[in-house]
């Protein structure tokens, strides 16, 4: 019986120790005649869930203990079923050993390398029935313990809503306390592999050198063997797709697609546009980065050649960079619309009285009184931007080069980050460990920009309010 | 008496508003006026432009991915050549049985005969699949001859659906030509696509593999971030206290959603697979590290929603004893529902076009039958997307946007019923 069942199980029996008190607490719950709404303190629904969490509860949390222990209990009996003399004798045969058994017993592989692994996996599959066996019979003694327990307070003095809303309570708390758990696991995972990088790399080297080339040697002697960590060329590519080309793409289109649908059109116009410019922020980015790698890119060398600028690629910043920038257009329209309405509407009938016509209202009055709040929407798309990953990966290319020919190739952080992970991967050498590093870096630039614009964002919206 | 002689003083001569010139000025006000409106009305026309062209660039390629080219072929199903009997191929051993024959040197025999010598380059390297689905559902067949539509090699299949370009080979369109005369040549639609998970061969691939994988991860991610973001955003929107946990809680929750997707990635990466040695390329995972990044979005709807429902109700139902927990379980949540449903749906659409945190944690690999569970090795539909169009085979350049025009039609539902459920049970109070 796998644990799986056993969980099943304890889920059945905490609905009938739920049916059952249901049953005990409505005897008690009808409502007595002379008295005000029965004689019971809590309602029947109440003590039946008081009932099922004791059936339930402390028996899988026990479960869920005993299934990070029982793999290695299972694995030691497999071991041990074997005949002294066969047992294996180092660290990486046992573990060899036990991958083969794992996978006979799942059915993925029909024969194994190593004569024992059928041995093994006869007291492997002896071991798993045993264990199981005892893990089903400690658990049903916890779900009988607790429901008879639970059971014998269903009183009508018994106050089991209390005892219900608490647990629930701590459920609400242990539910919100995912999102600082997430924080910390992110910050403590790029902190901890990235130290082990700086063990090898030193910091300064890698935030200001100029040569990326992570490259491992596959001899010693082999020119290049030490491999360059120099992030700068990087940072670069990142700042100039993501902050500069994408930016003079996003920020006038956007702004004049705010100022049109807040200031022009009809409130009908303006229901069928803006949820047709919020499908650009809808569609996937891998289908951005293969339009932009398929069709904009080609289009755009053949524009170059025809021009006869150098340095034209296949793969060019400004391929990734435009498509990008409208990828980006929605969020910076919806920001810029945000601000714009919040220009308190007296500012606007003011200019409007003096005789300005709307766009003289609009460039004069509007857009600098809404400039901190459209400032902010331009920080939060850059840090959108900067942390964009398919459209540079399919489009941007690899070469790690300070250009600012927008027609070259160049690479970015989150380009580089996917290139060194998804190939073979060693857990201890720089090259892999270098994708952690630039996580880092990511993560904080990211985290700085939205830190900062929230806060420009929100000392506007304050100053008008 | 002073102010008066002032304003007298340095009264002046009225605009004429006639002359020339200021009706030059207003004019030149009036053009920038309508410049500007036309550069707004412009700059979403380029907006819009840009979508269409998307849109279009990917119907115009991918509406041939889900039709193939087939071609006639009669094959003798020789049981000696093929080491077979009847018995063996009803049997349960029957799939060995046949996976031990030659069927596929047979069709390619086949093929060779029928269209002259280079023929069995003309039909694709797996075409012998399908000989063998037709005999193992179908044991009479043995020892007849029969015909066969076998799928086209990438090649006949361009040339047929007139995609080839400049790449063409005069041999293959030669070939096609003749076959179509012939009337040995059919186009019809690929079930297969549907059906079929990834493959080698271009002409060969499906979809459904990497749907299913998508849709286990997407179970996944829901089942986990659901109940925790609805748990969440009811703490921090009715019971919360204000203090400095609660703030902490606020700003991690308003920067995890800012946090780019990839830095999830890293997280699955060195916790879910390097720390508690989970399997690589599962959904198990996959839907794990999208619940994390899906949680956010799903709070900071539930909080909007929740914060809608007026107070009154609230006070209402306090004052007629419920519980604080009584109040927010029977009366404040399922008001708040609806609002929730709809973030909800708005953050899987999000989570199910995600590409760059499943790269991190090995969903890219070559799987080439749909997944089983969520242990099993899975890709999904956007890292498919991204894996076909790395492919250097023209073939795969139709399947690639097919697979897109496949991901936006299921994101547009999803979209689509957000929309409905807003507007058909949210109130306003």
């Amino acid at each position: 019986m796998s644990l799986f069942m056993i969980f099943l199980l304890l889920i059945g029996l905490g609905g009938i120790g739920w049916i059952s008190a249901r049953i005990r607490a409505s005897a008690f719950a009808a409502p007595v005649a002379g008295t005000v709404g029965g004689r019971a303190h809590s309602r029947p629904a109440q003590h039946a869930w008081y009932v099922a969490l004791w059936t339930a509860g402390p028996a899988l949390a026990m479960l869920a203990l005993w299934s990070c222990v029982q793999p290695t209990l299972v694995n030691a009996d497999a071991i041990a079923s074997l005949p002294a003399i066969e047992r294996p004798a180092s660290d990486v045969e046992r573990q060899s050993l036990l991958a083969e058994v794992h996978a006979l017993a799942s059915g993925s592989i029909h024969a194994a390398f190593d004569p024992r692994a059928d041995e093994a996996l006869t007291g492997w599959r002896q071991a798993q029935t045993r264990w199981s066996l005892i893990a089903l019979g400690v658990a049903l003694a916890a779900a009988i313990a607790g429901g008879a327990w639970g059971f014998s307070r269903v009183r009508p003095d018994f106050r089991a809503r209390n005892a219900v809303e608490r647990v629930v309570m701590f459920a609400l708390i242990g539910a919100s306390l995912i999102a600082i758990i997430t924080t910390f696991g992110i910050v403590a995972s790029l902190l901890f592999e990235s130290l082990r990088f700086f063990k090898t790399v030193s910091p300064l080297d890698f935030l200001f050198g100029l040569n990326w080339s992570p490259q491992t040697a596959l001899r010693a002697d082999q020119a290049g063997s030490s491999g360059a960590f120099g992030a700068v060329p990087l940072f670069w590519g990142t700042i100039f797709i993501g902050a500069i080309i994408a930016m003079v793409v996003a920020i006038p289109l956007g702004l004049m697609s705010a100022v049109y649908l807040t200031q022009y059109a009809r409130p009908r116009t303006r229901r069928l546009l803006k949820p047709m410019l919020e499908i650009l922020a809808g569609v996937p980015t891998v289908v951005y980065g293969y339009f932009a790698a398929l069709t904009v890119a080609p289009a755009i060398r053949s524009f170059a050649v025809m021009v006869g600028i150098p340095g034209a690629s296949s793969e060019s910043a400004l391929a990734a960079g435009a498509v990008m920038g409208v990828m980006i257009i929605p969020f910076v329209s919806s920001m810029a619309d945000d601000s714009i309405n919040a220009v308190p509407r007296a500012m606007r009938d003011g200019s409007l009285a003096m005789g300005a016509t709307t766009s003289e209202t609009i460039r004069h009055v509007l857009v600098p009184a809404a400039l901190p709040g459209i400032v902010g929407g331009v920080l939060l798309a850059v840090s959108r931007a900067i942390g964009e990953t398919m459209i540079v990966v399919m489009a941007a290319g690899l070469a790690a080069k300070l250009t600012a020919n927008p027609f070259a190739s160049v690479t970015t952080v989150t380009t580089q980050i996917v290139q060194i992970l998804t190939g073979d991967q060693e857990f201890d050498s720089a090259k892999t460990l270098s994708a952690f590093a630039l996580g880092l870096v990511l993560f904080a630039v990211t985290l700085v920009l939205n830190i900062v614009a929230l806060r420009v964002v929100k000392k506007y919206r304050e100053a008008y309010e | 008496m002073m102010a008066q002689a002032n304003v007298t003083t340095i009264a002046r001569a009225p605009t004429d508003w006639s002359s020339p010139a200021m009706q030059g000025r207003i004019r030149r006000r009036y053009r920038s006026e309508r410049l500007f409106k036309a550069a707004g009305l412009g700059a979403i026309g380029i907006s819009m432009l840009f979508l269409a062209l998307l849109l279009a660039n990917m119907l115009l390629n991918g509406a041939s991915g889900f039709r193939q080219t087939e071609v006639l072929v009669p094959i003798t199903l020789d049981p000696g050549v093929l080491m077979l009997d009847r018995a063996r191929i009803t049997g349960p051993e029957a799939e060995q049985a046949l996976a031990a024959s030659n069927l596929d040197g047979m069709t390619a025999e086949a093929a060779d005969a029928a269209f002259g010598k280079g023929g069995a380059r003309l039909v694709s390297d797996g075409a012998w699949l399908r000989v063998r689905e037709r005999l193992l559902a179908d044991p009479a067949m043995l020892g007849r001859t029969a015909s066969f539509w076998l799928p086209a090699a990438t090649a006949l299949d361009q040339a047929a659906k007139g995609k080839a370009g400049s790449h063409a080979d005069p041999d293959v369109q030669a070939a096609y030509d003749r076959l179509k005369a012939a009337g040995k040549v059919r186009t019809s639609v690929n079930l297969g696509f549907l059906t079929g998970a990834d493959s080698t061969d271009p002409v060969l691939v499906g979809i459904w593999g990497a749907f299913k994988g998508s849709l286990i991860t997407m179970l996944v991610t829901l089942i986990i971030s659901f109940p925790i973001g609805v748990l969440s955003a009811l703490y921090l929107e009715e019971y919360a206290p204000r203090n400095r946990w609660t703030d902490l809680i606020e700003v991690s929750i308003n920067n995890l959603a800012a946090v780019p997707s990839i830095i999830f990635g890293l997280l699955g990466l060195a916790v879910f697979l390097n720390f508690m040695n989970m399997p690589r390329s599962a959904p198990l995972v996959g839907g794990l590290t999208l619940a994390l990044m899906t949680l956010p979005v799903i709070v900071i709807a539930g909080r909007n929603a929740i914060k809608a429902v007026p107070p009154s109700v609230r006070d209402a139902a306090l004052g007629i004893g419920a519980s604080p927990v009584q109040v927010v379980f029977h009366h404040v949540l399922p008001l708040a529902l609806p609002g929730i449903l709809t973030g909800t749906i708005v953050g899987m659409a999000r989570a199910l076009g995600e590409t760059a945190p499943l790269l991190m944690i090995g969903m890219r690999a070559f799987i080439a039958a749909a997944p089983e569970g969520v242990s099993s090795p899975a890709t999904v539909l956007p890292v498919q997307i991204f894996l076909w169009s790395d492919e250097v085979s023209r073939g795969f350049v139709e399947k690639t946007s097919a697979a897109i025009i496949v991901l936006l039609v299921f994101l547009l539902g999803m979209n689509g019923l957000a929309i409905y459920l807003r507007n058909r049970f949210e109130r306003r109070w």
